[in-house]
């Protein structure tokens, strides 16, 4: 089993831990990981808060010194894109002409920024967030941006509205839709989201997309919103979602929707490859069917899962999902998925600023959005990892203790 | 600037300098030691950078706020008196000497 080859296709949060995961397991053979960024894997998180914000360097952000990688025995390429996946030969290609074997292969492939297809939008200003290069330009621009505009109302595009605000930018705000975050949280979380960016400054136009942009010597001054005003800008962030990089995947032939289908193990329909992170599609009982995540705790736990699984122990993948947002002096935590909730009770009051929203599918509890509120967040994730149990009218009391019910529970 | 002694669970000895204004987190994961595994960069989103400081030596480090108390909750190893979340032990002067020890596992 000493020459057994893994191949970590990416280098991001989700291909780092598997890699790091692997030789802890106890798994002897090779592992490869290769990541097409020339830096080393480091965390993403930061570079829309406290690394765009100026309050972090580029040293907190490496995910290891680049040391660990040969300590460990990884063999990190960075700066290289795998071009083509063999299935029959197990074999991939590199850009750079190089070629190797693999007998397990790992995508980790992720995911790129969605870009707007507007006239105008390859002018210069008009910017993504993704990587810490998109991080480096945007960080330097904003010593001189005045008038910011932000497109798209996720999570990436109010942590930068709020960084750029705290840097005495004006910030106007697009929303296609009319809840900010909406995808992923509930009106609840939404509005007092809003209310909050309004308060620290931000204009709000919800319901309202981009027309095109304008410009002036090949640089940004201007975006046309698609109900015909003009919004003066020197900075245009893009920030409307991603797209998970499956086409290496699809073109080796394996299925692809919304990401790479995986089984609950995280396998391919070929039992040699698996998929990690953000460019996978699992099954999980936290949305009652199929899913694709965008975050460090998907990322982190899958990688695990995987590497458990190549050691010998395989386990199906069933972590309570978590993610996490800062904005301004707001954090956010939601534990389970909310969405296609079809109940949700408040427990404490928006106005204090410390709240959560507990979210409910048929009479079944499903996930809870917590604002600065850690001690609701950590009961939630407990509480989801096992049967809940706990009624609308019990979350919506403040005097009903939480943890007493989690330990109650688990006498049942 | 300070110098922190990192016991790990077979009582192998590590010395670190943790800058002033660095936590004993950040310190060891620059340095790569084994046993913080801070899954969460510092967000007090996960508790996988769990020490135990030497207890004659509590009254040195920070108090707990409460989103630490909470999150100390989810320690894979048992919770002690004396645990903490080293992404909340930033480094002051009278950091020089710490000892934490390391728990068996972060997951």
């Amino acid at each position: 089993m000493a020459d057994r080859v893994v191949a970590v296709v990416g280098s991001g949060q989700a291909g780092f831990q598997v890699a790091a995961s692997l030789h802890q397991e106890g798994f002897a053979g090779r592992v490869v990981l290769i990541g097409d960024e020339p830096v080393p894997p480091y965390q993403r998180p930061p570079l829309s808060k406290t690394y765009l914000a100026g309050e972090a360097g580029v040293d907190e952000l490496w995910l290891r010194p680049s040391e660990f990688y040969a300590k460990q025995h990884i063999e990190l390429v960075c700066g290289d894109a795998v071009t083509g996946i063999d299935r029959v030969e197990r074999r991939l290609s590199l850009a750079s002409g190089l070629q190797m074997s693999w007998d397990h292969l790992v995508f980790a492939t992720g995911a790129r920024y969605r870009p707007l297809r507007v006239p105008g939008s390859e002018l210069d200003g008009v910017l993504p967030l993704r990587t810490l290069a998109d991080a480096n330009t945007l960080r330097q621009r904003l010593n001189e941006a005045r008038d910011v505009v932000v497109v798209g109302a996720g999570f990436i595009g109010l942590e930068f509205a709020s960084v750029a605000m705290a840097r005495g930018a004006n910030v106007h705000i697009l929303e296609i839709t009319h809840h900010p975050m909406g995808r992923v949280v509930s009106q609840t979380v939404a509005r007092f989201f809003t209310e909050a960016h309004i308060r620290w400054g931000a204009e709000f136009s919800l319901g309202t997309g981009v027309a095109r942009i304008l410009g002036e010597g090949g640089r940004v001054a201007a975006v046309e919103t698609t109900d015909g005003r003009r919004l003066s800008a020197d900075l245009v962030l893009i920030c409307i979602g991603v797209i998970p990089n499956t086409e290496l995947a699809g073109a080796a032939g394996l299925p692809v929707d919304n990401g790479i289908v995986v089984d609950e193990h995280l396998v391919t329909s070929d039992p040699a490859i698996f998929a990690i992170g953000d460019c996978a599609n699992f099954p999980t009982p936290f949305a009652g069917g199929r899913v694709r995540l965008e975050s460090v705790q998907n990322a982190v736990d899958q990688g695990r899962c995987v590497a458990a699984r190549l050691a010998g122990r395989p386990e199906p993948y069933e972590k309570v999902p978590w993610f996490w947002s800062d904005q301004g002096d707001l954090k956010l935590q939601i534990a389970g998925i909310t969405v296609g909730h079809d109940q949700s009770v408040v427990r404490g009051e928006p106005a204090s600023r410390s709240f959560s929203v507990f979210c409910y599918r048929a009479g079944r509890l499903i996930g809870v959005e917590s604002v600065n509120r850690t001690s609701d967040h950590v009961a939630a994730r407990r509480m989801l990892a096992g049967e809940p149990r706990l009624a609308p009218e019990q979350a919506a009391d403040l005097d009903y203790d939480l943890r007493a019910h989690i330990r109650g529970s688990a006498r049942h | 600037m300070p110098k922190v002694t990192y016991v790990h669970p077979d009582g192998a000895r590590e010395v670190l300098d943790v800058p002033l204004g660095t936590s004993v987190m950040r310190a060891a994961v620059t340095n790569g030691l084994d046993g913080i595994v801070a899954e969460c960069g510092g967000e007090m989103m996960c508790a996988t950078c769990h020490v135990y400081v030497e207890a004659d030596q509590l009254d040195r480090t920070p108090p707990q706020s409460d989103d630490e108390k909470a999150m100390l909750e989810f320690t894979a190893s048992e919770r002690k008196p004396n645990s903490r979340l080293s992404c909340q032990l930033v480094a002051t002067p009278e950091f020089e000497g710490l000892v934490v020890y390391l728990p068996e596992t972060q997951v």
